[in-house]
């Protein structure tokens, strides 16, 4: 119930190569988040799954049935989207029960599912409103709604909180992650927001260019990412990279450290340099340094650290956390 | 316009036009009223005097009269019908891709920018004539006999006519609204398991009632009032079979020379006017609100 694997995907938009190649598996039950910079392909991508788009070349197999030509409605998946276009003359309550009203079910039946799926979401007193009526966050559920009602064998779910404010969005990180945990079903979430997908994924993929730079567990992104790339968009604030001379002692031709992994101290250390901004979050305060020879980096301390603007500091890697890349921006292992 | 300023300025700045609107539709109707209460005949100039209400009751006691109402009901019904039903599938058909859209397109909107005059002679003439006519001589391809239009239906013949003329009028507005239908909109309910059919139904056609609403209200205002169409045609003949409340007026007024009579007519149409303004906004006025 509910694998997707795609052999060989690309998909071409007149001569404007989108996607060159995809393979990709994606297992039963999994939380699978697309995660890259805009305009990198990962719509595309969930649409060729969905259906709503043709593939240019490739399968495309759901269950273990191959997909490719199959129309969306007969691919038994439901897609959350963006502007959650929600039906607008239609009232909450149709707009859940439209699938199952599609398929033919009976009215006692869709009352009941229609139910069920508004007790689940809290969205049981807003029933005969209409989407207009709702709130950001009320809309949202109700097209999480109108998606579980028909019990597809995977969600899609297309950036479906970029358009709450930052509070509410937590909140539905939340509530779609224990949505997760009580259906078990799969789903595939595209989002660009790197902390939307290390919070909720459990396994990441990462687009850049419609390529795949490396698929793995959020945690295997941040210990071991692949190459240069995904070591520069997994991780926030992102990872410092250093090259030329001063990597030389690395052995490597780029060398990356995260803020996090830069021991600061105002005696001694590897790099020295000036503090430039430094931005106070309470718990922590991220340091922009502009450290001799090298450029800027950032380095993460403790809230408690006094430092100010003009003043001169020591950095020093964490030897263990060190990243190393070649030339063609491979990690080094 | 929230604040009390604003809408007390807003009502300064359109006051003159409201005032100039009102002087221009105030006098004539004045003067309309004035004369239906005279006998005022065109061949005994200066012979008017004050007739009471027998204007009136000589209008609405004619036989032509309740003719004349049924024909325009039947033009306003029979052209909506036709340009609204056809102007959906029209719409649906140029929303498609395909090859040379931005010319069919403006061959669509050709019909609107011919004068009704010269459409309805065109039609007369090199389509419905019986012995000339397009359609006669497709009737003789099949070997049958050729049709009189104007003869023998000459009311559906009008309503053929005004309804090709306003069919891009309507095309063109359900166009537009059917291209603001939000795209991801059609793909939910294409996810949803929607056929085409169900899309049109509960997405397409709703989508579409505000526009159809502002069609339906437009036409019915010019709809009311056809007259060209009917002068070079029909005549509005034979006898009375073609005949609208306009083209009544205007044979009472310029063919028997009664411009009492004919006044209380044109007061009569729009009384008749006013109620179907009435009806029509309270059955589907409400769609346009919000
Ligand atoms: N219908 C189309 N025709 C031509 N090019 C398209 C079409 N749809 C998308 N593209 C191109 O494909 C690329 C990927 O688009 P896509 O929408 O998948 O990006 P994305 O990763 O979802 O970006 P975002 O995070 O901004 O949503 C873009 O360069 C876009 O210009
Ligand atoms: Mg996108």
């Amino acid at each position: 119930m509910g694998n997707i694997t795609l052999r060989n995907v690309s998909k071409v938009f007149g001569a404007h190569a989108v996607i060159p190649s995809i393979d990709l598996n994606i297992n039963d039950g999994e939380f699978v988040v697309f995660v890259g910079p805009s305009g990198c392909g990962k719509s595309t991508l969930l649409r060729l799954i969905a259906g709503l788009e043709d593939v240019s070349d490739g399968e495309i197999v759901i269950d273990g049935k191959n997909a490719t030509e199959l129309p969306p409605a007969q691919r038994g998946l439901s897609m959350v989207f963006q502007s959650y276009a929600l039906y607008p003359h239609m009232s909450v309550r149709s707009n859940i029960g439209f699938p199952l009203k599609m398929a033919n079910e009976d009215k006692a039946v869709i009352d009941k599912k229609v139910a069920d799926a508004a007790r689940v979401l809290n969205l049981t007193d807003y029933l005969d409103r209409k989407p207009r009526q709702l709130s950001g966050g009320q809309r949202q559920r109700v097209a999480i709604g109108r998606a579980i009602v028909r019990q597809p064998k995977a969600f899609l779910f297309d950036e479906p909180l970029s358009n709450l404010d930052a509070a509410l969005r937590v909140n539905m990180r939340l509530e779609i992650s224990q949505l997760h945990q009580d259906l078990k079903t799969t789903m595939v979430y595209v989002t660009h927001d790197q902390v939307e997908a290390m919070t909720m994924a459990d396994k990441i993929v990462v687009l850049n260019r419609g390529r795949i730079e490396q698929v793995g567990s959020p945690l295997d992104l941040y210990h071991k990412p692949d190459n240069l790339f995904v070591a520069g968009f997994i991780g926030s604030p992102r990872m410092n990279f250093v090259s030329g001379s001063s990597a030389t002692p690395y052995k490597a031709h780029t060398m990356g450290i995260r803020p996090e992994h830069l021991v600061l101290s105002k005696e001694s250390g590897t790099w020295s340099g000036t503090v430039g901004v430094a931005e106070h979050l309470g718990s922590d305060t991220f340091l922009h340094v502009n450290v001799d020879d090298i450029g800027t980096m950032t380095a993460r301390v403790s809230g408690d650290f006094a430092v100010t603007h003009g003043d001169r500091v020591f950095l020093t890697p964490d030897a263990q956390r060190v990243h190393r890349f070649d030339d063609k921006g491979l990690a080094i292992r | 316009m929230a604040t009390l300023h604003t809408r007390s300025a807003a009502r300064l700045m359109i006051a003159p036009s409201v005032l100039l609107l009102l002087a221009w539709m105030i006098v004539p109707l004045a003067m309309t009223i004035y004369f239906s209460f005279l006998r005022y005949n065109l061949l005994m100039p200066g012979m008017e005097e004050f007739a009471g209400f027998s204007n009136y009751s000589y209008f609405l006691t004619d036989p032509a009269f309740f003719q004349a109402i049924f024909n325009t009901l039947a033009i306003v019904l029979g052209v909506l019908f036709i340009t609204v039903v056809g102007g959906i599938a029209l719409a649906l058909l140029l929303d498609q891709p395909m090859f040379g859209q931005g010319i069919v397109r403006i061959l669509v909107i050709a019909p609107f920018l011919i004068m009704p005059t010269v459409a309805a002679l065109v039609w007369k003439n090199m389509f419905m004539n019986p012995v000339n006519g397009l359609f006669a001589w497709v009737a003789k391809l099949f070997g049958l006999q050729p049709f009189d239009f104007l003869a023998n239906a000459p009311l559906m013949s009008v309503i053929l006519i005004v309804a090709w003329q306003w069919l891009p009028f309507a095309t063109l507005i359900l166009l537009t609204a059917l291209q603001s239908l939000d795209e991801e909109q059609k793909e939910a309910a294409q996810m949803d398991g929607a056929s085409a059919w169900s899309r049109f139904i509960y997405l397409v056609l709703p989508h579409l009632s505000r526009a159809i609403t502002v069609v339906i209200l437009i036409q019915t205002i010019f709809l009311l009032s056809v007259f060209a169409e009917i002068l070079v045609t029909t005549n509005g003949g034979p006898g009375t079979q073609s005949t609208n409340l306009t083209f009544l007026v205007y044979a009472q007024a310029l063919l028997q020379f009664d411009v009492g009579g004919a006044s209380a007519g044109g007061i009569i149409a729009v009384i008749l006017a006013n109620i179907v303004a009435f009806f029509l906004m309270r059955m589907i006025g409400k769609t346009l609100e919000a």
